[in-house]
């Protein structure tokens, strides 16, 4: 019966949602909205467990001292001073939204450059991971490769400037890069997107006919 | 030449000499502000005003079409605006609901209610003048049941359906179905071996996306997959999500994995834990519990955005085996660079049925290639067709 | 040998270290380098370019503080475009973080003398319509009612009180969109319910990494144009004749992408040699 009910409500649920494409008369067209924000409540609810298993899990490697446990405690505190701030309103009238209150301070200030510190690593990650990987072992990966020369160059001011003196203008990185992103990437993005919809809709079906049913833990 | 142009040209004939005199000395004198207050001709207003009940929709709009005023870029060429009317008596007041640049020639009303007759006006404005039209017949906006413009998507879906279908009970009927093999996928028992070898965790992140994203969904279908043989080899399994749902899903679906797979006291519910919905907070504490526990192999199965390289990469550093799939077509080159196998787009949605070898889940994935070759040809064809200059056929594939 | 062996193997921190100082040392060496505007990023500064005076724009943020140093430039040289040819804009935002990155980024416009001038006032020239949940379902939303799907701006007042909301129902009163974002939801969802189904045009901007997934929709011409990434921003400032971090951190990445090409070609020489030697 646990599997059996679940497999019960995506059916029903994914049937009405494809008949619900089709109409647009109400009650169908209100479907995906209602949906939508019942996931929504669903989601909001979830966030408390989700917080709660966050609380647990690092509150036992404090207490049980185990390996890594001091980034713990930071992840307990920062939590309870950025929900407190904000729950609370502390330092802030109406809401802590608005500019110039403790909240938006540790937003500016704290969350701003940490997240852009994450983000930034990609700059040093895509130079380690191309090194590695563009290597021309073979004629696909030579052309992958020269493909990359061209459009890492060609992409940036300092590409029209080792060019800029050839008089044919289709031999400037930037109009060879162009062609690249506009050409060659365009039909394979497509081609990409059409497999991944196919993909989707199969998967789709599976579930509503209940094949799959892996994410449920059985085969 | 446009009514209005002959009635400002009659006047100036009328006139005479003196007139004309006078009035080039006031435009000297007045600067063009009072030239244009002499402007008293109306322009010509727009024809044919035909309202109708906006086809294929929820109901709430009314669509507006005429034929622009013989003024509008010909004729004397000063429209400047059109503005329309609404009424729910023929006879009126009409009240002004929204005002549209010189050239329009369609509205579509979306504040109608359902089931109360309107009327319609649209008047011409020239800056200083206003024409009316004659008012429209009686309309109501209604709801439809069934949306035409998307009868195409219906025959496709249906078409692609009955192919899954067909190919399912094929496969149901005991026929052997062939799958190309998919390197990725059969790497998956290598990498949870070696990490039983190492004694070392094996990780899973099912990217960062909600459960309302099919790519998590396929994501946790691979996690119950890997939980199987993780429970089998008793090696130690960490999933740490950034979604509360799907923490509490995932978290189902390990513990019946384990269960299916006999060991359901190996089975606890901090394998599955919650890190935080912020992209970049996630992709640093799974970064650092990667540095941490060193795992021999990591999985990246789901929705990933920029955050995909920051994982892999730290991955990479502290020599884990690597499989990702993803339907993210911006994140698949990080992957592929970075990762030692890599499931593109659709093979992330196949791989349940790959791993599983359920023959309906098979099925599923031929008939989803039969729908790739319908594509293919139709694809081809409209190549053709348009390099031909045939343009209707694709016009039968537009969606709204 | 052995040094061609040692540079197929390569600390991958020597390589943290050489990034780290082709992004670093440009910044304290003020040089600008000369722009050549992408055909994408003139297509968008094209688009706002001819819209009329007193045309009504929604601006929508889809991204936060880690996108922002792409997405953020392109948000202020909008704005600045915008206000400079008398449109009005309605800003918004589909990611939590986006409606406030906007209001700094209306912020560092008015610290510049020209718009200082101007006296653009809130509520008339310009309103912010502040985040709201649902991704797509609130664009389709839109459609139907602007007002029903924000009942009030991001500060709390009703915007039945703001001048510019004043006759704004749904997207039959706005003239373009411009969307800004760097994920989901984003412009794929603006361009499926704004311009496809409720017929506006518009235009988009985002990071560099998904710029490739949305050139698809430039060939369409469902989007007028598209800025990718730092350098579709530095595009945009030099066509609007505007100084900002566009132009200013393209010395970091043009010299930075030459450093990352230069260690491509020298893992590849290494590879060559040391695959020959094993040859022997």
């Amino acid at each position: 019966m646990r599997r059996e009910i679940p497999l019960f409500i995506t059916a029903i649920t994914g049937v009405v949602f494809i008949i619900a494409y089709f109409i647009p008369h109400p009650p169908f067209n209100q479907i995906q909205d209602l949906f939508q924000t019942w996931f929504q409540i669903i989601a909001a609810f979830a966030i408390i467990l989700g917080v709660l298993n966050l609380m647990v899990v690092n509150g036992d490697k404090v207490y049980r001292r185990s390996k890594g446990w001091g980034y713990s405690v930071i992840i307990i505190l920062s939590f309870l001073v950025m929900a407190g701030i904000g729950t609370f309103k502390l330092g802030s009238k109406a809401s802590p939204l608005e500019e110039g209150t403790p909240f938006m301070y540790l937003f500016y200030n704290v969350y701003y450059p940490l997240t852009s510190t994450v983000f930034a690593l990609l700059a040093f990650f895509v130079a380690s991971a191309s090194f590695r990987a563009f290597r021309a072992r073979n004629k696909e990966a030579a052309l992958l490769l020269t493909a990359a020369f061209f459009v890492m160059l060609g992409r940036v001011p300092i590409g029209d400037y080792l060019t800029s003196w050839i008089p044919l203008k289709w031999l400037h990185l930037s109009t060879i890069a162009n062609w690249i992103m506009a050409y060659p990437n365009m039909a394979a993005q497509r081609a990409i997107m059409i497999g991944i919809a196919l993909g989707i809709i199969s998967t789709s079906l599976r579930l509503i006919l209940g094949i799959e049913r892996s994410y449920l833990g059985g085969d | 030449m446009s009514e209005k142009l002959r009635r400002k040209g009659r006047g100036c004939r009328k006139g005479g000499l003196i007139p004309l005199a006078a009035f080039i000395f006031f435009l000297f004198l007045w600067d063009g502000a009072w030239a244009e207050d002499l402007d008293t001709l109306p322009p010509s207003p727009p024809r044919e005003v035909t309202a109708f009940d906006t086809p294929n929709d929820a109901g709430g709009s009314i669509t507006l079409t005429w034929r622009k005023s013989t003024d509008d870029g010909t004729g004397a060429g000063d429209v400047t605006a059109y503005i329309i009317l609404r009424a729910e008596r023929k006879e009126g007041p009409y009240k002004e609901i929204t005002k549209l640049p010189a050239g329009a020639v369609r509205y579509e009303d979306t504040t109608t209610k359902d089931g109360v007759d309107y009327f319609y006006k649209v008047s011409v404005s020239d800056g200083v003048n206003i024409s009316e039209s004659p008012p429209s017949q009686a309309v109501h906006s209604k709801a439809q049941w069934f949306n035409f413009k998307r009868l195409n998507m219906l025959l496709a879906g249906f078409i692609l359906s009955l192919g899954i279908v067909y190919f399912i009970s094929r496969a149901r009927a005991g026929k052997e179905l062939y799958i190309r093999k998919i390197a990725g996928l059969d790497a998956v028992n290598e990498a949870v071996g070696r990490a039983t070898e190492m004694g070392r965790k094996v990780f899973f992140i099912p990217g960062i996306l909600d459960l309302d994203d099919v790519q998590t969904i396929a994501g946790l279908s691979i996690l119950g997959q890997v939980a199987k043989l993780t429970a089998e080899y008793g090696t130690k399994l960490e999933v740490p999500v950034c979604r509360s749902v799907v923490m509490v899903t995932a978290r189902e679906t390990v513990k019946e994995a384990y269960l299916d797979s006999g060991h359901p006291d190996a089975y606890n519910d901090e394998i599955v834990h919650y890190l935080t919905d912020d992209q970049f907070g996630y992709a640093a504490g799974v970064d650092g519990l990667m540095l941490r526990e060193k795992p021999a192999a990591i999985f990246y199965q789901g929705a990933f955005y920029a955050e995909s390289l920051i994982l892999a990469e730290t991955g990479f550093s502290v020599g884990a085996i690597q499989i990702a799939g993803t339907a993210m077509p911006s994140q698949l080159p990080f992957f592929i660079t970075a990762c030692d196998y890599t499931l593109i787009g659709e093979e992330l949605f196949a791989a349940s049925a790959y791993l599983s070898r359920e023959p309906r889940a098979l099925g599923s994935i031929k008939g989803q290639d039969l729908g790739k070759a319908i594509i293919l040809f139709i694809l081809g064809l409209g190549v053709v067709l348009e390099t031909l200059g045939i343009t209707g056929f694709s016009q039968l594939f537009t969606t709204q | 040998m052995g040094f061609f062996r040692g540079m197929l193997n390569l600390d991958r921190r020597i390589i943290f270290i050489l990034i780290a100082g082709a992004v670093v040392v440009p910044l304290f060496i003020p040089f600008h380098l000369k722009m050549h505007p992408t055909p994408a990023s003139q297509g968008l500064y094209n688009a706002v370019e001819k819209l009329p005076e007193g045309s009504t724009v929604i601006i929508s943020g889809e991204y936060d503080p880690g996108t922002a140093p792409e997405i953020q430039p392109m948000m202020i040289g909008a704005l600045k475009h915008c206000f400079r040819k008398g449109i009005k804009v309605i800003l918004m935002g589909l990611w939590p973080q986006g409606p406030a990155l906007e209001g700094q980024a209306l912020q560092e416009v008015f610290k510049e003398k020209e718009f200082k001038e101007m006296n653009l006032q809130y509520g008339k020239d310009y309103v912010n319509l502040g985040y709201k949940a649902g991704g797509a379902v609130v664009i389709q939303s839109m459609g139907t009612s602007i007002p029903a799907t924000f009942p009030t701006d991001m500060a709390g007042t009703p915007i039945e009180k703001l001048p510019l909301m004043k006759g704004i129902r749904n997207f039959n009163d706005i003239t373009f969109v411009l969307d800004f974002s760097a994920g989901d939801p984003g412009t794929p969802a603006w361009v499926m319910f704004a311009h496809d189904r409720f017929h506006v045009p518009m235009a988009a901007g985002c990071t560099a990494v998904s710029a490739p997934m949305l050139y698809p929709y430039l060939q369409t011409k469902q989007l007028s144009g598209l800025l990718g990434g730092l350098k579709g921003a530095a595009d945009y400032e030099w066509l609007t004749k505007s100084s900002g971090t566009g132009i200013r951190y393209m010395p970091s990445q043009s010299i930075a992408h030459l450093v990352i090409v230069i260690f491509i070609i020298i893992g590849n020489i290494a590879f060559f040699v040391v695959r020959k030697g094993e040859k022997r």
